[in-house]
């Protein structure tokens, strides 16, 4: 029987992730931006990392936060319009083995569903990286699964 | 490209004002050498005298949780505490100590062991019937070898009936280092002399 990997301390998580964290944030914030970014993308991880339960896809899991981070970043600072596409565009890195199926998606839901049938992570942790409830992530999931329905069907 | 060290040291430094951290460690550099030195919130929580071994951040987490994240600032009592002792200027350690996760008896002996004075040895059986289990010295000896705290819960003060050193998690020399520094004249090839057990050590076969 496989054993769920175990959840590294945090050290070594933050040590193996926060040059490639850092370098997504500055390609979708620019330098100055990113660091804010930085430190609130591993505040965030750092708040969720007791619920974890195990330790596996922690680098697509915090790229996930650091994506969303930027997002909140980006909306703060520019007409909501711009948005949806820069997040759908960026999004790639975390979810690229899901990328095809899930390209249609808008981006919450797109990394609900990666997160949870790509990586089997739970709605708390994915609630984490995506900055909301539980309950807002196991909705984003099943909405995003019926569209995929939706448009495999159509 | 790099994490620079600002932005490094101030995300280390708000994980710890926002309280999300379960244990900080540090090195702390030190005459017998450089030091792991890892606390929680309620206390010192480790010292280990090999500064970088592969499994220390994993012991400490099951201790204390994942969250285990380096932060000079949080060794830094346990630091001043140990500069002033090894600059001779110190005899009792009063950093608050977190003994989570051990069982009664190693509780009872690490709580005897803290009581033998700056400068001064005791034996394991003397520990053992201390504890009112004197029968107990090869565990009060592996409570030693297990100790998490070494220095400030002086293990090195603790020596073998005949007064000889017996051994350290950290080496021998380092245990020679300790009491000389606490004053005590050792030589590792002969028995120390025993303050409390016995006034007359028996010689060793």
């Amino acid at each position: 029987m496989m054993h769920a990997m175990a959840i590294p301390p945090f050290e070594h998580f933050y040590e193996q992730n926060r040059v490639e964290v850092l370098r997504l944030l500055r390609r979708r914030l620019g330098t100055d931006r990113a660091e804010d970014a930085f430190q609130e993308t591993f505040l965030r991880a750092l708040k969720a990392y007791r619920r974890l339960e195990h330790g596996e896809h922690l680098r697509a899991w915090v790229l996930t936060i650091a994506q969303n981070v930027a997002l909140d970043a980006l909306r703060r600072s520019k007409p909501s319009a711009e948005l949806v596409e820069s997040g759908a565009e960026d999004s790639r890195p975390a979810y690229e083995d899901l990328a095809d199926l899930t390209d249609g998606l808008p981006p919450k839901e797109r990394a609900a569903v990666v997160l949870r049938y790509g990586y089997d992570l739970s709605y708390d942790q994915i609630a984490t990286a995506l900055g909301s409830s539980p309950n807002a992530a196991r909705q984003a999931a099943s909405t995003g699964v019926r569209r995929l329905r939706r448009s495999a069907s159509s | 490209m790099t994490v620079s060290h600002d932005l490094d040291h101030r995300f280390r430094e708000a994980a710890f004002a926002l309280d999300l951290v379960d244990a900080g460690f540090d090195v702390v550099d030190s005459p017998i050498g450089p030091l792991f030195v890892a606390a929680t919130m309620r206390g010192l929580a480790a010292i280990s005298f090999d500064p970088d071994p592969d499994d220390r951040l994993e012991r400490l987490a099951r201790i204390a949780g994942p969250c285990v994240l380096r932060s000079p600032k949080t060794a830094d009592p346990a630091r001043r505490e140990l500069d002033e002792y090894f600059a001779g200027r110190r005899r009792i350690f009063e950093v608050a100590l977190d003994l989570r996760a051990l069982p009664p008896f190693t509780v009872s002996v690490l709580h005897q062991l803290a009581l033998v004075p700056y400068g001064e040895t005791t034996t394991y059986g003397a520990l053992a019937a201390a504890v009112g289990r004197p029968r107990a010295a090869r565990a009060v000896g592996t409570v030693m070898n297990r100790n998490r705290i070494p220095i400030v819960l002086p293990c090195h003060r603790v020596v073998g009936s005949s007064g000889d050193l017996v051994g350290y998690a950290g080496g021998l020399d380092r245990k020679i280092s300790l009491l000389e520094l606490e004053g005590r004249a050792v030589d590792a090839r002969r028995p120390a002399p025993i303050t409390r057990a016995t006034d007359n050590p028996r010689p060793r076969h």
